[in-house]
């Protein structure tokens, strides 16, 4: 944690959820301080994207809160909630364009609906944005025409429409290949350094992780294990296995490695019985 | 114990279909609620105004692409009951009636509820499959994050389109089965049925022959888009979800009308209207 003295711009307070008899998160909490950028990790199915969806209040929690800019999301009736979507970007996974319209037609959207900006100037501020992330001449396509990574940067063009105090990024990574990665991450990167966004992004590409954060956060099963500094994380990746079942899962999720508790914890799932049950 | 778990199993079906269904009337009557909410406020408020193209999209797409089928569907029906009615009535030297029996069956039923038919594949499977695929696509989530209402947004110009078009269709619909009675007095049934046809049309219709196939025409455009969207918002899992949901739609969209349809004759029976 940085200084601890600067007011926490997104605040996950003890947040549990389940869906169904499954929980998929345990009393989590974090705290994410102004322009820093917070890499949330975690295997698929960890509960990462669900707690990406709970900052934004997409979802609703069992028990505990979550408060963005000082307000507590889930105490805010809708209208109060709409005011502070207009503060923060979110990139989906998909980028989540609406496939109706055509790119800029998508970013200025926000633009239209959220601003007494006259139409020229609402085209000029389009064409910056979509400029920002390289898409200015894709300003008339449509979002079926795009390719994975460019449906991605329209996306963030129009995530930041109204220039956002908070980004949110759900697996920018996923599905591209490493130079399209590359270029979402000096993105992110410039978002977050140039304009003092302070950005949350939920992802497992390790590399990616590293090359963005400033702190991490690891999700396992449910429970946040380890927040730190990413220098921390990179020590420890580098580090030997310890016998400390904890950090020895971490390392072994930071590392990729298919060997170690992680995949251990899946061969013991009682197979032999399983199978032997069906004689 | 095999019997008592089959039973239990049954049951538990049928509860589940119970609640189902339940969750489903529930969930369409809520989104009514919220889409005359938000219809009244469009109404009021500059904003929230800017829906006009949206709506003149759906107009489109809804009816005027439906317009021909309408036509085609109502004109066959136009034939289909003159031809069935001309043997029955010939042997009481009724032949000349087929004129009020297609007025009133057309104008107060059968235009209303075949265009409903035809719609409620035009514009509902169309509605709960491309609204399915938003959800599917993170498109109604973004909408939200982007502090977009996705009723006011996506439904009610839905609604408010199919309704509204469902009313002009409707209008279309009863002047195309008259048309095709017409047709088929004047090439099959001979000068006797033709030529007092559109007389006979009009002594025997009133105007509220004609205000109560609209009123039918706008329940089933309002059941129509409200089970289309609620259905397509609810997608889970997947292109098999979506299309579930459309299958959905047009099964519930057809019973629905047919239900109301009954329940509104009824209604009309004991006023007397």
């Amino acid at each position: 944690m940085a200084s601890g003295q600067e007011h926490p711009v997104v605040r996950v307070m003890n947040l549990s959820k389940s869906f169904e008899d499954k929980s998929v998160l345990r009393d989590v909490s974090l705290e994410i301080l102004p322009a820093e950028t917070m890499v949330i990790m975690g295997g698929s199915g960890c509960g990462k994207s669900t707690l990406l969806r709970h900052m934004i209040g997409s979802l609703y929690p069992d028990s505990g809160h979550v408060e963005l800019l000082g307000q507590n999301i889930n105490d805010l009736a809708e209208e109060q909630l709409n005011e502070l979507r207009l503060k923060f970007g979110i990139l989906f996974q998909s980028g989540a364009l609406f496939n109706s319209m055509t790119v800029g037609e998508n970013v200025a959207l926000p633009l239209r609906e959220h601003t007494d900006l006259d139409e020229q100037t609402i085209q000029i501020m389009v064409k910056i944005k979509l400029e920002q992330v390289g898409l200015r001449e894709s300003i008339d396509v449509m979002p079926a025409e795009l390719s994975g990574g460019m449906k991605k940067r329209a996306g963030l063009a129009r995530a930041i429409a109204l220039d956002p105090e908070i980004m949110f990024y759900d697996e920018p990574s996923a599905g591209l290949d490493p130079v399209t990665t590359a270029e979402i991450d000096q993105l992110i990167t410039d978002l977050a350094k140039k304009l003092g966004v302070t950005t949350v992004v939920v992802t497992h590409e390790m590399a990616s992780a590293f090359r963005i954060a400033d702190r991490m956060a690891i999700l396992d099963q449910g429970h946040l294990v380890k927040v730190a500094p990413k220098a921390e994380f990179e020590a420890l990746r580098s580090s030997a296995a310890t016998g400390d079942q904890a950090m020895d899962t971490i390392r072994q999720f930071l590392r990729g490695e298919s060997q170690g508790p992680l995949t251990a914890r899946r061969s013991s799932t009682g197979y032999e019985d399983d199978i032997l049950s069906v004689v | 114990m095999n019997e008592q778990k089959r039973q239990a199993s049954v049951l538990q079906l049928i509860g589940r279909k119970f609640l189902n269904g339940l969750s489903s009337f529930g969930g369409t009557v809520i989104l009514l609620g919220s889409t005359i909410r938000w219809s009244w406020r469009a109404l009021w408020q500059r904003r929230k105004r800017k829906g006009h193209s949206a709506l003149a999209t759906q107009i489109v797409r809804f009816g005027v692409r439906s317009l021909g089928i309408v036509c085609l569907v109502q004109a066959f029906l136009g034939i289909i009951l003159a031809l069935q009615m001309a043997p029955a009535l010939s042997p009481w030297g009724q032949q000349d009636k087929i004129a009020n029996i297609i007025g009133v069956a057309g104008f107060r039923m059968l235009g209303p509820i075949f265009t409903a038919v035809v719609l409620s594949g035009f514009a509902g499977a169309s509605i709960a499959a491309e609204l399915g695929s938003m959800v599917v696509a993170e498109e109604i989530e973004a909408l939200e994050a982007h502090a977009l209402n996705p009723i006011r947004f996506l439904v009610v110009p839905r609604v408010v389109a199919t309704f509204a078009m469902l009313l002009a269709l409707t209008v279309i619909a009863d002047l195309m089965i008259s048309l095709g009675g017409y047709l088929t007095s004047l090439v099959v049934l001979g000068p006797r049925v033709s030529a007092m046809y559109w007389q006979r049309m009009q002594d025997q219709l009133r105007l509220r022959d004609f205000v109560s196939g609209l009123v039918m025409a706008g329940v089933f455009g309002l059941l129509i888009s409200l089970i289309a969207c609620h259905q397509g918002l609810r997608v889970r899992g997947g292109a098999e979800g979506v299309g579930r949901a459309t299958t959905n739609t047009v099964v519930y969209s057809i019973v629905g009308i047919i239900a109301a349809a009954c329940v509104f004759t009824a209604i009309f029976y004991v006023f007397g209207f």
